[in-house]
Formats: C-alpha cells, structure tokens, sequence
C-alpha cells in the first residue's frame, strides 16, 4: 500500500516536473530602446513563449519634451518652430495643421496663393515621409536597398524644401495667415521633373520589393487590423485606410484647397492576404505618393499669383476661445486643440498626435505573433516617437 | 444634426445632467461628472447618434476646476461634439470611457500622467510619459519644477 | 599523388639545396609541407575574407546608388586593412553574465569548422592540402562544426537575443544540412566517389562534361537546391535570420566586438568561399577549363601551366558565386523563421529525394 502510495506521489511528481519543462516559462525581452527596429527610442517589453509574442507593453515617454507645458510659455508665433518636432518627418504637415489652427481661432484669411503653396508642400512632405517608411519597410523585412533608394528621390523633395525655406528636416515654413517666403525661382520646373521622377521610380519599387514574393509572405495576413478595431482605437491616417475604411480629412472634411483638387483615396483591398494587414498598410501609402504626385501637379498647373501672407501681428492675441483642428498628416489626424483666454500666449494647448492611437493598438493586435512578424507588424504601422511622446 | 439637435437630445434623455452651451466656436455639452458614462454610452449606442471615434480627449486647468474634454465625432453620420466634464480639484476622480472608446485607455493615461485626474475604473492607470517615479503632474498651473531628478540636475 | 610531388621536391631539393637535411623520410617532408601549405591557405582564406568584404561593400553601394568605401588606397582597396587593424586594436568586452569559457571558445570552433573545410578542397589539378578518399564526407561532417560554435556563441552571450538568433542559427543550419546531404549522396551515386579531386577529373574535357549538365535537367535543380542551401548555411539573405538585425540586433554576435567579432566575420566570409568552392567542384567542373584543353598548354605541355591555369578557373568560378550570392543579399528581403523551414522541408527536401530518385532510374535506364 505504502509503496502504491510512493509510486503516485513519485509519477505526479515526475509529470508535473515533465509539464514545467515541457512548457517552461515565458521570457520578458526588451525591445528597445536600443535596437534597431524602434523607429527612434522606444522600448517595448514582449512576453515571449520561445519566438511567440505572448503580449507586448510599449513603454514610450523617451523622447517627452513637454511640448504642451512649453506651449503655454511660449506666444503663438513662437511655437511654430516647435510644431516642427512634433513629427520631424512631416513637418510641413505639423506646421499647416498648427497654422490652420491658430487661423481658425483668429479667424485669419489666408491669401490663395499661400493656400496652394501650403497644400504643395504639404504633399511633398507626405511622399518623403512615405519614401522613408518605404525604406524602412524594407530594412524591417532585411532587405538594405529599398532604403537608399527611398533616400534617393526624397534627396529631391529635400533639395526643393531646401531652396524654398532654406532648410531640410525642420522647416518653419508655414506660418499663422501664410508662409514666409515665396517659392524661388525654378521651383516649379524642379518640382515638374521631380513629378516625372517619381512616377517612374514608383514602378521601379513595385518591381524590386512590392511585389516581391519573400515581401509578401512576410507582410501578407500579418497584424490583421479589422476596421472596428482600428475606429475604436482612434487609429487614423494610411493604417485605417488600409483596413478598407474610406477615410480621408482631405476628402471627408476638407480644409485649404483640396476641394479644388482630383485624387482618390486608395483603400487596403487585400490584395495577397487579407484587408487590412501588412502589406494593405505598405500599399496604400504606396499609391498616396501616387496621389500625391497627382495633387503636385494639380497645384503647379494651378497655382494663382499674388499674396502669400495675410497681415498677422508680431503681436498677435486672438480672441478668447477654444478650437479643434485636425488636419491629415501622412501618418495620420493630427489635432490640435487650442485654448485661447484672449493673451498672447495658448492657455491651453493640446497635440493629439496619430501615431500616439496607432501604436495604443499594436499590443492588441500583436498577441500570438512571432517576434519577426511584431517587427513587421510595428514598421508597418510607421510610428515617429517624438510625436507619441511630445 | 447639428450639435444643437444632438444637445436637444441628450436633454431629452438627461434633463439637467447636461447642459449646451453655445459658443460660436466651438459649442459644447456640459456633462456632470456623476453622468458623463451614461452619456458617453447614449452617444456610442444610440443607431442615429453613433459617435463611434473618440478624436480627442484631454484636460484643461482651469482656475476653478479641471475640465475634461472629450471630442467626438461620428464616422457614419459625420457628426461632431464636444463634450466637457469638469472636475474638482480636490477629488480630482471621473469615470472611464475606456470601456466604450478603447482609444480613451491612452488618453486616459496620460491625463493622469500630466494632470493627475484619476480614472474610475480604469484597467492600466499607471503613468505614461513620465517615469512612473516622478513626482507631480506638469500640466498643472501650479506646477514646481523640480530641481533634480535621481540627483540629476534639471 | 601530392606525395608525389613532395618525393619530387624532396629529390629535388636534396640534390640542389645543400643546407636540406638529406635521407629525411618522405612523411617529415609531408608534414612539413602540410604546414606550409596549410599557412598559405590560411593566409588567403583570411585576405580572401577582407577582400570579399570590401568588395561587397563596394557592390552594395553600386547596387544602392551610392559609392561605398573608396578612401582608403586606390578605390578604397585597403579598407579591409583599415578594418582589421581597427578590430585588432578595439578593446575585447565580454558581458558580466557571459559564460566566459564558451563566450571565449566559440569565434575559434566557428573558425575552425569553416578552415577544416579547405584541407579538402582540390584548388587546381593535384594542387590541394591532402587528397582524401572520403573528401566530401569529411567536408559534410567538419562544417557541422559550426553550428555548434554559433550555439556556443549564442548561448555562452548571456544575452537573450543571442540565444534566440543562436537557436534559430542552429535549427536553420541542421535542416538545410539534410537537402545538402541528399544532393551529395546524388553527385556521389553519379561520381561513384567521394574523392574531390577525382570528381573533378572527371568531369574535364569542356563545358559539356561538367556534372551540371550531365543528366539534364535533375543535376542542373541539384545544383540549385545545393545553391539555395547553401545560402541558408551560410545565413546569407534571404536566409539571414540568425543575425537577422532588424528584429533580432546582431544575433549570435551581439556582443562580439574586437578580434571576436572578426573571427566571426571572416568565418563568414569564408564559409562563402567553402561553399562556392564546393558547387564548383560538385558541379562547374572545379578546376577544370570550359574549353576541352588547357589554354596555357598551347606554350607547352608542362603540367605546372595546367595547375596555373586549373587554380585560376577554379577561383573565377567561386568567386561567380560569391558574387552571385552578395547581389542576392542586396535585392531581396528576408523569410520569417517558420517560412525558412517551411521551405527546406517543404519544398527543398522532397525536390532533392525526387531528383536522387529520377537520377537513379535514368542511371540504370
């Protein structure tokens, strides 16, 4: 009997030993803040079941400036420089939608000649901030040269801002009621060829890596982002487009002077895998430089003489009140909300950033993945850090 | 609908928990704080109201009072309103949305995170952008700004 | 038949050089001979590995637009010196939480299995450290020694991403061994040998005898299951997953740095050799010319012209490869680690039993 006894106690022992090692445990890794796939400095902390991502917790906060305490300090005019960290790869987008703010708030006329140079850069800046997304893309799923041909052409773009404003990341371009300074000489030739560039190169791109099959295995049915999910956690920009939900502020809300303008919105249809993944997100940004180009056009063809700044003040105090302003930047809707007690300084200002919601719903879409699909599935969302923490 | 119509209803459903007000820029709802999930949950749920994006959610310091503001909007009807909850400073405490509006779980967060308004019934209510050992909400007025931090100079 | 030549240098030797010691057996003259042989393939191995690299950086920045290396010498040639030299002096860390021992060990077993590999290759006609009967064996058995070095590394790191790149390294390696051996015992089933160097003797006498074209098209797919292997073995692109940097930073060798690292970088690099020279000799006729003669005979018939001209065909037909390999690198992206297998047992496994088998028949046929 007592023997009997032993035994069980011996073979329960034993299974449960087999069951611990058998399933072992799950291992914490820290993604970040130093590694390369990061897209600046955050530190993601993955439960992983051997390369199984059990649950991701994004740790961001890295790169927080206090862009809103500094908003207060600081008067209307001289946050506009500011605007510009807020994403540093679209910052023309950043500037425009700050400007558009303040403008409401005051309500500022904005002279037509600045709308249509506004609208230009603002899609010039949404095509390089896509070429890079494209590079990265590519880095993310290890191929090395998407990236520097990505660079090569948003060389151009940058030259083009170079010679406007004088500057190549960090532009101040767009200012309250206008933008500083009028497009040089040679710009609208230069920006035309750049169009015919551009377009010729986006096929190259399909050929070398849209279209390539490892690419699409690698991007296909990875991070599935149903529509619901992505309006419920405010995901905007390319990534909801790509879960086939027909939203766009250029079209849908429409501000400056894309009503004037012909485009369509391209939609993740699902292409090789299923609506919204992957490859949808890395597509549809594909066909906004399209777009992009298009609109490009539209506005060097039509393009009026005249003004290019409305009379704002040095010292400038809009009336008492509050506005929100959301414009579509290329990695989302950027809000900004405004808080005026009728001084020269914002009372209150707050940045609703896209890639803050985007990447709020990485972790729900993540679990279960593998730690190379979580890469993946994280470059796709194409998230910049300085505007998640501000 | 405008917001004024949707406002017509929210009384018609609230009574005096709600409250329009009507400023050329931007109008708003004044929610009481006591009420503000049920209004939410009316807004979401309701077939022709349908506010299903939550596009923004932060707070204001105002002298008397912390003062919530949620902007929504409606992808299927296209509608907007704001809705503003305020909050008193000495129980700084609002219920969450975090349940209705899934984006609110961040927002949430880094309101506690900058203001130091609590969320009821928030799940994750930790901070976000600061280090979680940092001491006091910087959007806050009367924010000290500390002189060190882990005897690092600031 | 080295030992041949050994006899005649030693006669030859002993007959002119006086300060030779004369009457030593013909096995100290072999072994000293395998020293210095051995030294000189070391050496190029090494040079080759600098070389490989900065050409590849050099084609890189064609392939990317962009004009890579080009400041140290003429074209940027002696970069590869800048950069040893640089790795030489760069201080050697090892992590707290390493397990030193095999931390330490793991660059040289690495190593060691990629080298092993050259005493068996047939670099010209008769030219090559030995000549053994079971070369191909001994050249499948000792490059498994580089697995166990990468999982050395990966788990001796202390670093949780090394052990994650090691354990795919080392699951990636085994399972494209097997499509490798299956390819092997094919070529060995038509060559009826494993000798290196009698595979390639028979296949001399132009293009039309190499072994790629022998039973068209099964030894052609068998060259390119070996090819595509192969760069899963030496974790190239698309096959580069262990070191795979965007997800897992530098994989195994995370935290090499200094000589470490280089050691780690030359296997590489010459593991592509190991394996190019291994396809030649399999398939593209090793050392033997496309043309059914050697051109340097036409000066006459002196078999040290052959060897020249046979080391010289030799090294164009890996280096081909090799740069077949680096333009690979360079254009395609990278599979995810269940895909990787998928692939191999897949696809690559069941073609290589399919291409032994239809071989077979055609061979009795």
């Amino acid at each position: 009997m007592n023997q009997n006894q032993d035994y069980t106690t011996i073979v329960k022992k034993a299974s449960s030993r087999i069951e611990e090692i058998i399933i072992g445990e799950e291992m914490l890794i820290n993604m970040g803040p130093q590694h390369p796939s990061t897209h600046g400095v955050l530190n993601k902390v993955l439960k992983t079941d051997g390369e199984i991502v059990d649950e991701v917790f994004p740790q961001i906060g890295y790169l927080h400036r206090g862009l809103e305490k500094i908003a207060e300090k600081l008067n209307y005019h001289q946050f506009m420089p500011y605007t510009d960290r807020i994403d540093y790869l679209g910052a023309m987008n950043c500037n425009l939608a700050y400007a558009m703010t303040v403008e409401k708030l005051a309500n500022i006329e904005v002279p037509k000649r600045a709308e249509y140079i506004r609208v230009l850069m603002a899609e010039l800046n949404r095509i390089a901030s896509h070429l890079l997304f494209f590079g990265t893309m590519g880095m993310e799923t290890g191929a090395f040269t998407p990236l520097l041909y990505g660079f090569r052409e948003r060389e151009q773009i940058l030259d083009l801002f170079e010679m406007t404003c004088g500057q190549r990341l960090t532009y101040n371009y767009i200012r309250i009621g206008g933008c500083s300074d009028d497009l040089p000489n040679g710009f609208i030739e230069k920006a035309r060829e750049f169009c015919n560039v551009m377009e010729k190169k986006i096929k190259e791109y399909h050929q070398l890596l849209s279209y390539n099959q490892i690419f699409i295995n690698r991007m296909a049915k990875i991070g599935v982002l149903p529509p619901d999910l992505a309006i419920a956690f405010g995901v905007t920009g390319p990534n909801l487009r790509a879960s086939g939900v027909n939203w766009d502020l250029r079209k849908n809300e429409p501000y400056s002077v894309y009503p004037e303008m012909d485009f369509a919105i391209p939609v993740g249809t699902g292409k090789v895998g299923t609506i919204g993944d992957s490859w949808d997100r890395y597509f549809v940004r594909m066909q906004e430089i399209e777009q992009s180009v298009r609109i490009i056009r539209q506005v060097l063809d039509k393009i009026p003489a005249g003004e290019i700044r409305a009379k704002v003040g040095r010292v400038f105090k809009p009336p008492a009140g509050e506005v929100y302003v959301r414009a579509e930047n290329p990695r989302g809707e950027l809000g900004f909300y405004i808080v005026s007690d009728g001084s020269q300084n914002p009372y209150r200002l707050k940045i609703r950033a896209p890639s803050f919601s985007n990447l709020s719903v990485v972790p729900e879409i993540s679990r279960g993945t593998m730690i190379a699909d979580f890469v993946i599935l994280l470059g796709s969302f194409d998230i910049v850090l300085p505007e998640i923490d501000r | 609908m405008n917001i004024q119509e949707i406002a017509d209803k929210l009384k018609a459903r609230f009574g005096e928990s709600v409250n329009f007000q009507d400023n050329p820029l931007a109008p708003f709802v004044r929610v009481k704080v006591d009420t503000i999930v049920q209004v939410a949950q009316f807004l979401k749920e309701t077939p022709d109201l349908y506010f299903d994006s939550l596009m923004s959610l932060t707070c204001v310091d105002y002298p008397a009072n912390f003062t919530i503001v949620y902007h929504l909007f409606s992808m299927r009807h296209l509608y907007k309103v704001i809705l503003k909850v305020e909050v008193p400073k000495d129980n700084a405490m609002v219920s969450t949305v975090e349940n209705i509006w899934r984006a609110a779980n961040w927002f949430e967060r880094e309101i506690y995170d900058l203001f130091g308004v609590k969320f009821e019934g928030h799940p994750n209510l930790i901070r976000i952008l600061l280090p979680d050992d940092w001491e006091g909400h910087p959007l806050r007025k009367d924010y000290q700004y500390p002189a060190t931090y882990h005897g690092v100079p600031l | 038949m080295l030992k041949e030549y050994i006899e005649a240098i030693k006669t030859f030797s002993e007959q002119n050089i006086p300060f030779t010691i004369k009457g030593a057996p013909v096995e100290l003259w072999y072994i000293v001979w395998i020293f210095i042989f051995g030294g000189v393939v070391l050496g190029g191995a090494m040079l080759f590995a600098g070389l490989a690299s900065f050409a590849e950086r050099r084609f890189a920045g064609f392939f990317q637009c962009r004009l890579g290396p080009n400041r140290v010498g003429p074209e940027g040639f002696f970069q590869f010196i800048a950069d040893g030299i640089k790795l030489v002096l760069k201080e050697d860390l090892i992590p707290a939480a390493a397990d030193k021992m095999l931390f330490r060990a793991a660059p040289y077993v690495v190593f060691i299995g990629t080298l092993g590999v050259f005493a068996a290759l047939p670099f010209s006609k008769s030219l090559g450290i030995t000549n053994l009967n079971l070369g191909l064996l001994y050249i499948f058995a000792i490059s498994s020694l580089v697995i166990v070095g990468i999982i050395m590394a990966g788990w001796g790191s202390g670093n949780k991403w090394s052990l994650l790149g090691g354990m795919r390294s080392a699951a990636q390696i085994i399972s494209y061994e097997i499509p490798i051996g299956v390819v092997f015992l094919t070529m060995i089933m038509i060559t009826s040998t494993m000798n290196m160097q009698e595979i390639v003797n028979q296949q001399g006498g132009g293009l039309v005898n190499w072994l790629v074209f022998r039973y068209p098209p099964f030894t052609l797919f068998a060259f390119l299951i070996y090819f595509i292997a192969a760069m899963a073995e030496v974790n190239r692109t698309p096959f580069d997953l262990p070191e795979a940097e965007s997800e897992l930073v530098g994989g195994f060798h995370t935290e090499y740095s200094g000589m470490r690292f280089a050691f780690f970088f030359m296997a590489e690099y010459a593991n592509m050799f190991v394996v190019s020279a291994i396809a030649t000799v399999l398939f593209l006729g090793g050392w033997q010319s496309p043309l059914p003669f050697f051109i340097l005979n036409i000066f006459g018939d002196y078999s040290i012209l052959a060897i020249i001209e046979g080391f010289g065909w030799f090294i164009t037909k890996v280096l081909f490869l090799v740069f077949l390999m680096m333009w690979l690198r360079w254009t395609l992206p990278r599979y995810r680690v269940d895909q990787l297998m998928a692939v191999c047992w897949k696809v690559l496994l069941p073609l290589s039993f399919a291409n032994l088998l239809l071989i077979g028949i055609w061979m009795i046929l």
